[in-house]
């Protein structure tokens, strides 16, 4: 388990938590040829190729990886590698970046991409009005200078190490400057595949380009033909019957069906995906420690992984780092169901019984109402009484989450440690669900933050994930894998990606047909 | 005949007027639901200030009065207006290019009516002929055997039908394929193979209706002094049923199809959910579910002018089926 972090965490038995760190072995060398139909849920008749929009799986994979390309990527083995950007270089205090762009790349329709498409393609996320999920990423930014054709300078606000890694985000798409709307009406890109037809939330066709900078490393197929297939049991039949080769989100229900077919491989990996329960630090009872610490006891994280999950996950230590971060720390002690351990707790916050409400809704994770049901259960015992609240599963996100005490919820997980920290764990931010603040933690986020040395960033993040586990006001019992299956007739390299699913959603671009 | 052209004018003046009731209910009921377009689009992104500037791109924060109204003048004015989903993708890029809600069912609701086209084809025929092969045949073992098939089929909820049906026909025996992406542009054989199986459960979904109410018809008939007549001048039971006895029963029947088409066209959602046929139905299930109103209006108005429109035709045809209603005194 030396590479445990950032690897592809393929379970490849049925058993229950039991993660192995080997990849699949490669089935043949990587070829051209061949026409892949893939079915993907997340489709809506609102789709576009505006990658500030994008946000569900279908568009996540028709934009990056692609159609389109961003500046940086994540390898399927968790390395951060140039994608049109060919390299970077930091200023000491990581406030200046100067990135050189590949050159003799061209766009679908024949423009060449060089560092104004870069600075225009930026800025769509800061315009005013704009929605961008990636405006912070964007809005970081001070200064955008365009050395030459290919090479460009950043200045941020303030250092910020994983600056490259943030540009490898699905949002920040490279657009043709000056022709972007055009670009985002017809899918006009610098990827591996060009569009042939796109109806929203019913299908895309696309078609290899002719030339590309990845040729040889990556873009087997001809032709793709991606459906949109949003109920799980047409999706899974769509593969049975052989109509298309790879679909994303398998339901756990019926995985053991497709597992038995010898013409189907699953594959699964671990990456950020948390299940959470957050409380509200400021409010009674959740601001004496020993009560969160008593409720950190008081939960069967291995039930929750075995019962909602059905096996398909990992046990979570009350942080939010998970296998698709570069530092997770294994070493830090998991918390694990110890009512003697609660009960003491209990008793030093000077109560013999706690009775608090707990908020789900299956709006918030699958089965969210039955995970809060049995940690009602494990943690009775322990004289602590929760009252089970059943939220509607509409306005849950308005009325429940942030408001209620103590809620359900989930996080689909950031890249880096910094971004899932600065935008759940921050003290001050809109989204830190829980209003927790720690001096030490923060102070740890700020100077990890422009620290170039990763020797020394780990030890910070490390520090970071002690202190939220100990003391945080999250309880995250488990990590949820992504599960997708693909017909054997495709063939793809030793690791999976796990930052997304389906590879990272680069299944276009790295798999073939064996 | 003038009469009939009154009639007509009646109806679809009475129809109207039912759609702008149905479009009122729709909008209570939508509006009525958890959350709304702005909760629903940004998910945990809900953060209050991005709600409430949705709500204020699209409008959403004016009272619901002055939205109705506004919506109704536009639907007079022949404009069915832009979902909430296209104008807030609008607001969020500064772009012109919009597609209208016309636009975009347009397509959907194309491949919705081909959808029930082929299934009246089939379900229309064999639910007359079983009807009155069943009365001919009445209390025998294939009347019995052709009433529980087709009540066993009516009763099982749609989806169970449709799985049943690709268990069998698409993945113990691949006869057809699962999936019913049709799409613009496809010979429209491969179109027809890939519509069977949606088609096969709708069929078996309305066939229990018309063919029980082509049975009973005929049957109420059979007691009619005429019918004694015809039998008693030596004619075979088969003409006396189809010659004699079913063009007086058809005015019932016609309703009873006009009913079961304006279903094809509009009990379709479950279906094209299961076969991802990229219907109407389909459309309008996501739109409920980000609940954009534009969409859902104008797919209700479209529902509900079909169930209009069938039955003033079902009414027109049994008033010509029928010489004394044509000519009234």
């Amino acid at each position: 388990m030396s590479q445990f972090s950032r690897r592809g965490l393929l379970k490849t038995g049925a058993a229950a938590g039991v993660i192995a760190a080997t990849g699949l072995p490669a089935k043949s060398a990587a070829k051209r040829g061949g026409k892949l139909r893939m079915g993907l849920n997340g489709a809506n008749t609102s789709d576009s190729f505006d990658g500030r929009t994008h946000s569900d799986q279908f568009m996540i994979h028709m934009g990056h990886g692609t159609v389109f390309d961003c500046l940086t990527e994540v390898t399927a083995s968790g390395e951060l590698v140039g994608e049109l950007a060919e390299s970077w270089e930091a200023s000491s205090d990581a406030k200046t970046w100067t990135f050189n762009l590949r050159k003799g790349v061209t766009f679908h329709n024949g423009k060449s991409f060089g560092a104004d498409d870069v600075i225009a393609s930026l800025s769509m996320h800061t315009e005013e009005g704009a929605k961008s999920a990636a405006k912070p990423i964007v809005a970081a930014i001070t200064e955008m200078k365009k050395m030459n054709d290919h090479q460009i300078q950043f200045t941020l606000s303030a250092g910020n190490a994983d600056f490259p890694f943030l540009l490898s985000d699905y949002h920040i798409l490279m657009y043709p400057a000056g022709m972007i709307d055009e670009a985002i009406a017809k899918g006009i890109g610098t990827g591996l595949y060009k569009v042939v037809s796109f109806d929203p939330g019913v299908r895309c066709v696309l078609a290899r380009v002719d030339s590309h900078y990845k040729d040889g490393r990556a873009g087997w197929f001809d032709e793709i033909e991606c459906i949109a297939i949003n109920d799980s049991s047409a999706r899974m039949n769509a593969l049975m019957t052989g109509q298309v080769d790879a679909v994303n989100r398998v339901d756990f229900k019926t995985e053991p069906l497709l597992r038995a077919n010898p013409n189907i491989e699953i594959f699964e990996v671990t990456g950020n995906m948390q299940y959470t329960f957050p409380m509200l630090t400021n409010q009674a009872p959740f601001n004496d420690i020993n009560v969160r610490k008593a409720l950190k006891y008081g939960i069967d994280r291995q039930e929750m992984v075995d019962k909602i999950l059905q096996g398909h996950g990992m046990i979570g230590n009350d942080h939010p780092i998970g296998p698709a971060n570069q530092y997770l720390a294994t070493e830090i002690p998991q918390i694990e169901l110890d009512l003697d351990k609660a009960k003491f707790h209990m008793k030093e916050a000077g109560l013999t019984e706690l009775n608090v409400e707990l908020s789900a809704s299956d709006a918030a994770f699958t089965g969210a109402v039955d995970a809060s049901q049995l940690y009602q259960a494990s943690a009775k015992s322990a004289g602590i009484n929760i009252n089970v609240v059943q939220e509607p599963a509409d306005g849950y996100w308005s009325n429940v989450w942030l408001k209620k005490g103590w809620c359900a919820c989930y996080w689909s997980g950031r890249a880096t440690e910094d971004w899932m920290f600065s935008t759940a764990y921050e003290s001050g931010v809109p989204w830190n669900d829980t209003h927790w603040e720690n001096a030490r933690f923060q102070e740890l986020l700020l100077t990890a933050r422009a620290e170039l040395d990763s020797n020394k960033r780990r030890e910070q993040y490390t520090e970071m994930q002690l202190i939220c586990s100990q003391e945080g006001g999250t309880i995250i019992p488990m990590f949820a894998n992504t599960v997708d299956a693909a017909s054997t007739k495709l063939a793809h390299g030793p690791d999976i990606g796990n930052i997304w699913q389906m590879d990272s959603s680069r299944l276009t671009e790295r798999w073939w047909f064996a | 005949m003038g009469s009939i052209f009154q009639i007509i004018l009646q109806r679809l003046a009475l129809g109207a007027l039912t759609l702008q009731i149905v479009s009122i209910v729709i909008f209570v009921a939508v509006n009525a639901l958890p959350g709304d377009f702005a909760q629903a689009i940004l998910g945990q992104g809900a953060t209050d200030e991005a709600v409430a500037q949705i709500r204020a791109d699209l409008g959403l924060d004016q009272n619901y009065f002055t939205r109705y109204f506004s919506w109704l003048v536009n639907v007079l004015t022949g404009n069915l207006g832009i979902s909430f989903a296209q104008m807030n993708f609008a607001s969020n890029m500064g772009g012109d290019q919009l597609v209208g809600v016309v636009e975009q069912i347009a397509p959907r609701f194309k491949a919705t009516m081909f959808l029930a086209g082929v299934t009246a084809i089939f379900a229309v025929p064999i639910s007359i002929t079983l009807g009155v092969l069943a009365a001919l045949y009445r209390n025998s073992i294939f009347d019995r055997a052709v009433n529980i098939t087709t009540l066993s089929s009516i009763s099982s909820p749609e989806f169970f039908l449709a799985y049943i049906l690709i268990l069998v026909l698409a993945v113990l025996n691949p006869i057809f394929p699962s999936l019913s992406n049709v799409y613009e542009g496809m010979a429209l054989g491969e179109k027809l193979n890939r519509t069977m199986l949606p088609a096969l459960t709708l069929t078996l979904v309305v066939t229990a209706h018309m063919m029980r109410m082509t049975r009973a018809a005929i049957i109420n008939l059979l007691a009619s002094p005429y019918i004694e007549m015809a039998r008693l001048k030596g004619i075979s039971p088969m003409r006396v049923i189809v010659r004699h006895a079913l063009p007086n029963a058809l005015a019932p029947i016609i309703n009873v199809i006009a009913l079961n088409l304006a279903y094809l066209i509009t009990g379709v959602v479950v279906v094209e959910v299961v076969f991802v046929y990229p219907g109407i139905g389909q459309l309008f299930v996501d739109s409920v579910k980000i609940r954009d109103i534009p969409v859902v209006q104008a797919c209700c108005l479209i529902f509900a002018a079909a169930y209009i429109l069938l039955n003033l035709m079902a009414d027109i045809l049994s008033i010509l089926s029928n010489p004394r209603l044509r000519h009234p005194k």
